[in-house]
């Protein structure tokens, strides 16, 4: 395996129900986006954690994507609202820390936007590749 | 320690073309727990089906890892094939390293090495899956409706039709609704009664179905499978089950002067009645607000009169508890108020009415016994002017009409403008509309047959204004088309007021917990593909509680809703879904937080006892999650503080297990 | 000093222990030096009299040892609560952690607490005694015999330096005044961070943070980190790590902790108070409770019993995460 080129490490959150299937709509239209974005399925972005966020980031991801129904179209009717403002308390929270708040972000994708599911992908590899890698989080508590 | 076995997939050269499964496999094979790797050319054929089974077998496999599609796709497909192998279903996870790997990227390398990462994230999940089995409760084989018009009699007739017995509660004293109330119907014209009338015999004689009339829902607790019910029946002071429904209290009761609802108060009727001929039950109703003998104990004529000795001053509301399978709501429409609109001065004057008034005003049964005659001076009217979408389609006067469309008027005014043609010719007819929607077998055709064989005058317009001017009324309106003003002096005003829900569905599906719109219609599991179930498992919806509809269509519901309850009641446990939340007691904090966020109301709390290190015991308040009522969101699983709560099949432990393998 | 005085306070307990009224007092008792003041159960009125501390250095929040406490107890526990505790107290009850029959709520005014590191700062280590008096305190070290006057101004802790309220929200009977709601300047300091650039917050937070020694003060003092169990102490939640085999735990604490209190922390200041480092941990839960002020509404956790948490409610307009920084622009 060759790492003279920077890649970054992307861990995408996506719900069952429409993310994940926007993605594997991607898939069938061979919609192209980097290798760098490992998919985890969850049944909603509800689901999510944000433990499982930082957890992510402390183990070397550069940037942590979640992905779930548009508003109004949960599978669970809800759920999504919930993950709206988690999300919305956590990446201030994070910003606050001084970690890099491009390295966050919360995308509504349907089971219909294949396409939407590669531009963002694409989009949030480029923004976190420019980046460079993660270090803060890890760094946090110690001071150099 | 799992005993894993890893199968990669090729899919031909879906997979095989921009991953090199030989590779991946051997990647695999040194991570923990792994013990058998093979790949082949299509993992889903028989044939390859069999290899995961003979590889179960021989290596005493207890969980199996599939790199092939999306587990979309194929999830089912190996859970199955782990089933045929002796293994629980729930031990397989899949690596989708098609739609999510191969098919987007296309450089072999890096797809590859994402293959094996994909791999080994679901290798380290599998590693923490614990066998699942579907949760079973049983199924009460009783099914209740709520709502006796004819959405709800169709839907009870057809669940007794598949021999389960079915109670319809029914606020009013008898079954009908508002179909009962209508004259004709449209396309072909049959009378509303002549085609109703028969079914409500049908219910009234069928024993598998009770009638609750003059009853409310009072209490709703449990879930899919097993409500528990309150049903008050109202005291209507006569004995139910001794009336004969012969009339001689009716006729003899001294309080003659009390608006008849039935005929939209445009006749009257007494202190005890039977609001039509055809009622089901045909049971006398005392109206204790009208009654001189309940109000102050001065009458008592009707039980002199009855020889049955039905009529009973001292009945209680009474109080049914009872359980049942499955819920179905058939709560009906009403016409909006018309208070807000003095522009057509319908509280001026008798002679403005709305389409349903007309209905009663046509109807052989009716206050006018189906003469068409003015409720002013019971003149006939020559010139009548019917007025469409009033406060329907009115996003600009949100306030007290509605923003949706009605979808009934466009057919009934149609309906009204040809009766009134074919039985009065001397009549003329103007009807003012938005446009003129007519999306129903036979329906464009009935409309046009109103315009040209009818002569029905139609002006794309609306009317500004009705002034009532001695016996006449002014009609201000536009013709847009011709793009001039009009004043006609008109007899009768006809309003095609805009439909809303029953004021009574709004409490009702708090009870439910099932979910509503912003104008209290009913919203169905899925817009689509599941229109007539609510989100709110076992709670159905049939006719109009669901959105505005005509006949036709509310029937096709309520046998629909019926179907979707019958393959409920059919059943002798339910099997939920396995992969749902449940809250370790030890560390639950009771709290409720999880409780809040719950869309289903799955979560409740108990008391429990627990040991203590100091050997004494202490009652804790502990969740509790109904398997029967969770989906396995996980929205509880983030907000529980502790981690008491976890989501099976999606764990914390595993998702972490996954991003460590994924970040690793 | 303090309004009403020690015996008021004292007279109240005593009595109704006497009385058999409550079985058990929750206030302060006295430690080994006269501002070492730790929260204290006293089952006898002359364990009362004996012990009962009421002075300027009962900063503790009571509230939290409800929860232990009254399952302890077949009767009736009376608790003294300063304002702030209060909401502490609602907060409690909203989420069920005790039973309200089982406390008497004894509601005190309060002045303001001292802070014991600034006035060691300001008079020296060796503190032998300390005297009120009507500006402040008269400090005598046992380095030198001449007393130091501290300005009880100069020595408030964090929390009341930024009161947000003399207003009890809670209580079965209030002894003294009751004050009002304030305008505090409490969110400044968060407003001062946020206007640093990203690599300015993470060079701040990373000096502060590195100190922690991670000896779950904070946790154990905060009224809602009640759990039976914590998070990171389950097994089970993926977060478990008591033995240091990665530091992941060590990086993620304080991130985790300030989440799960957001819309139910009350501000009561109890976790900068105690922590031994002195890490202004306070700002993580003003942060979110500022947040939550602006994305959704004013919010104060405990205001109001049974109230619903901004975390555990939605509003279909709710602004998008994408939003949160334009939102803080404006």
């Amino acid at each position: 395996m060759q790492v003279n080129e920077y890649k970054p490490l992307i861990v995408a959150f996506c719900c069952n129900w429409c993310s994940y299937a926007g993605a594997d709509l991607a898939g069938n239209n061979r919609l192209n986006y980097p290798a760098d974005v490992k998919i985890i399925r969850v049944p909603c972005s509800c689901r999510v954690n944000p433990m499982f966020i930082l957890r992510a980031f402390q183990r070397g991801a550069d940037g942590v994507i979640i992905c779930g129904c548009h508003p109004g179209d949960c599978h669970y009717t809800s759920g999504n609202y919930y993950t709206r403002r988690r999300m919305a308390l956590l990446f201030s929270m994070l910003d606050f820390l001084g970690i890099e708040r491009e390295r966050t972000r919360l995308e509504w994708v349907s089971a219909a936007e294949g396409a939407k599911f590669a531009a963002t992908m694409n989009d949030f590899a480029e923004t976190v590749a420019a980046l460079g890698e993660n270090k803060r989080l890890e760094d946090l508590r110690c001071k150099k | 320690m799992q005993r894993i076995g890893v199968f990669v997939c090729w899919c031909g050269s879906n997979i095989a073309g921009t991953v090199d499964v030989q590779a991946v496999s051997e990647a695999l094979k040194t991570e923990p727990g792994v013990v058998f790797f093979t790949n082949y050319q299509y993992m889903c054929s028989q044939a390859g089906q069999d290899i995961i089974i003979d590889a179960v077998k021989e290596h005493n496999l207890t969980g199996i890892v599939v790199c092939s599609c999306s587990p979309r796709m194929h999830e089912a497909t190996f859970r199955k094939t782990a089933a045929a192998a002796g293994l629980n279903p729930y031990m397989v996870e899949i690596a989708n390293i098609r739609e999510q790997c191969s098919w987007v990227h296309k450089d072999m390398a890096s797809g590859t090495e994402k293959a094996i990462i994909l791999g080994k994230a679901a290798i380290a999940k599998v590693n923490l899956n614990a066998p699942l089995t579907p949760g079973e409760s049983p199924v009460t084989k009783r099914a209740l409706v709520i709502g006796g018009g004819i959405a709800g009699i169709q839907t009870a007739l057809d669940i007794a039709d598949a021999g389960f017995p079915v109670d319809i509660v029914e606020t009013k004293p008898t079954i009908g609704g508002k179909m009962a109330q209508l004259d004709k119907t449209f396309p072909t014209l049959d009378c509303a009664a002549c085609i109703l009338t028969p079914k409500m015999v049908d219910v009234a004689q069928n024993d598998k179905i009770r009638i609750f009339s003059y009853s409310e829902v009072q209490e709703i607790k449990g879930f899919v499978g097993n409500f528990d019910v309150t049903i008050k029946k109202k005291a209507r002071f006569v004995k139910e089950e001794i009336c004969t429904g012969c009339g001689a209290c009716v006729e003899k009761c001294p309080m003659k002067k009390i608006p008849n609802e039935f005929n939209l108060g445009m006749d009257n009727r007494r202190a005890i009645y039977i609001p039509f001929a055809q009622a089901v039950p045909k049971v006398a109703t005392i109206d204790p607000s009208a009654c001189n003998m309940l109000k102050n104990g001065k009458c008592g004529v009707c039980s002199k009169v009855c020889t049955a000795g039905a009529i009973d001053y001292t009945q209680k509301d009474e109080f049914i508890n009872e359980k049942y399978g499955a819920i179905v709501v058939a709560t009906g429409f009403n016409p909006i108020s018309m208070d807000k609109f003095d522009e057509y001065a319908y509280n001026q004057s008798k002679d403005v009415i709305t389409s349903l008034e007309f209905e009663r005003l046509t109807n052989a049964a009716g206050p006018t016994q189906g003469k068409l005659l003015r409720p002013s001076d019971l003149e006939h009217p020559h010139t009548i002017v019917f007025v469409q979408c009033v406060g329907s389609r009115c996003a600009a006067c949100a306030e007290k009409g509605k923003e949706y469309c009605s979808k009934i008027c466009c057919m009934y005014t149609a309906k009204h403008a040809m009766l009134v043609r074919d039985k009065y010719p001397d009549t003329e007819v103007y009807v003012f509309y938005i446009d003129v929607r007519t999306p129903g077998k036979n329906f464009d055709e009935f409309y046009r047959r109103a315009v040209e064989e009818y002569g029905v005058k139609y002006i794309k317009g609306m009317v500004g204004k009705v002034t009532p001017e001695g016996n006449k009324l002014k009609v201000r309106a536009s013709d847009l088309i011709a793009g001039k003003q009009l004043n006609i002096d008109a007899d009768l005003v006809v309003l095609a007021v805009a439909i809303e829900p029953d004021k009574s569905a709004r409490p009702l599906a708090t009870m439910l917990t099932a979910s509503m719109d912003t104008n209290d219609f009913f919203t169905e599991a899925h817009p689509k593909l599941r229109p007539v179930e609510s989100p709110t498992a076992g709670v159905f919806l049939s006719g109009a509680c669901q959105g505005p509809k005509d006949i036709p269509e509310t029937v096709s519901q309520a046998s629909a809703a019926a179907s979707k309850v019958i393959g409920l009641l059919v059943k002798d446990k339910l099997k939920g879904n396995p992969c749902i939340a449940s809250a370790n007691e030890l560390m639950c904090n009771g709290c409720s937080t999880c409780a809040n966020v719950c869309p289903y109301g799955a979560i409740t709390y108990i008391d429990k006892e627990f040991p203590m290190f100091d050997r004494t015991m202490q009652t804790r308040r502990v969740a509790q999650v109904n398997p029967a009522v969770c989906q396995g969101c996980g929205a509880c699983t983030v907000a529980c503080m502790s981690g008491a709560m976890d989501l099976r099949g999606f764990a914390s432990s595993q998702i972490i297990a996954e991003v460590d393998a994924i970040c690793r | 000093m303090q309004k009403v005085n020690r015996d008021v306070l004292l007279e109240k307990a005593a009595a109704m222990l006497d009385a058999g009224e409550v079985q058990a007092v929750l206030g302060w008792g006295a430690g080994e030096f006269a501002y070492d003041v730790t929260p204290r159960v006293f089952e006898t009125s002359d364990e009362l009299r004996a012990d009962f501390v009421w002075n300027d250095f009962c900063g503790a929040n009571l509230s939290k040892y409800l929860v232990s406490k009254t399952k302890k107890l077949e009767g009736k526990l009376l608790v003294f609560l300063k304002p702030c505790d209060t909401y502490s107290f609602n907060q409690l009850l909203t989420e069920h952690r005790f039973e309200r029959e089982k406390v008497y709520a004894v509601a005190v005014p309060c002045e303001g607490m001292a802070d014991v590191q600034k006035l060691k700062a300001l008079a020296g280590d060796g503190i032998s005694s300390i005297e009120s008096t009507d500006s402040g305190f008269s400090v005598t070290t046992i380095y030198d015999d001449a007393p130091v006057e501290v300005k009880g101004a100069d020595v408030l802790l964090e929390k009341c330096a930024n009161c947000k309220s003399r207003k009890h929200v809670a209580y079965d009977e209030l002894l003294g005044d009751e004050g009002e709601v304030l305008d505090s300047n409490r969110f400044d300091e968060v407003e001062r961070i946020e206007a640093m650039t990203s690599e300015e917050r993470f060079a701040f937070w990373q000096g502060e943070l590195s100190r922690c020694i991670r000896c779950n003060a904070c946790r154990d003092v905060c009224p809602a980190c009640t759990c039976e169990k914590c998070v990171f102490d389950n097994p089970n939640s993926g977060a478990e790590n008591k033995a240091p085999t990665t530091s992941f735990e060590e990086q993620m604490f304080h991130v985790i902790r300030a989440f799960h209190v957001a819309g139910r922390c009350t501000d009561c200041g109890e976790c900068s108070r105690v922590c031994p480092q002195n890490i202004p941990l306070h700002l993580l839960n003003r942060k979110f409770i500022k947040d939550i002020n602006t994305f959704y509404g004013e919010y104060q956790a405990g205001a109001e019993e049974g109230s619903r948490a901004p975390l555990v409610d939605y509003t279909l307009e709710d602004l998008e995460a994408e939003d949160v920084f334009k939102k803080e622009a404006e």
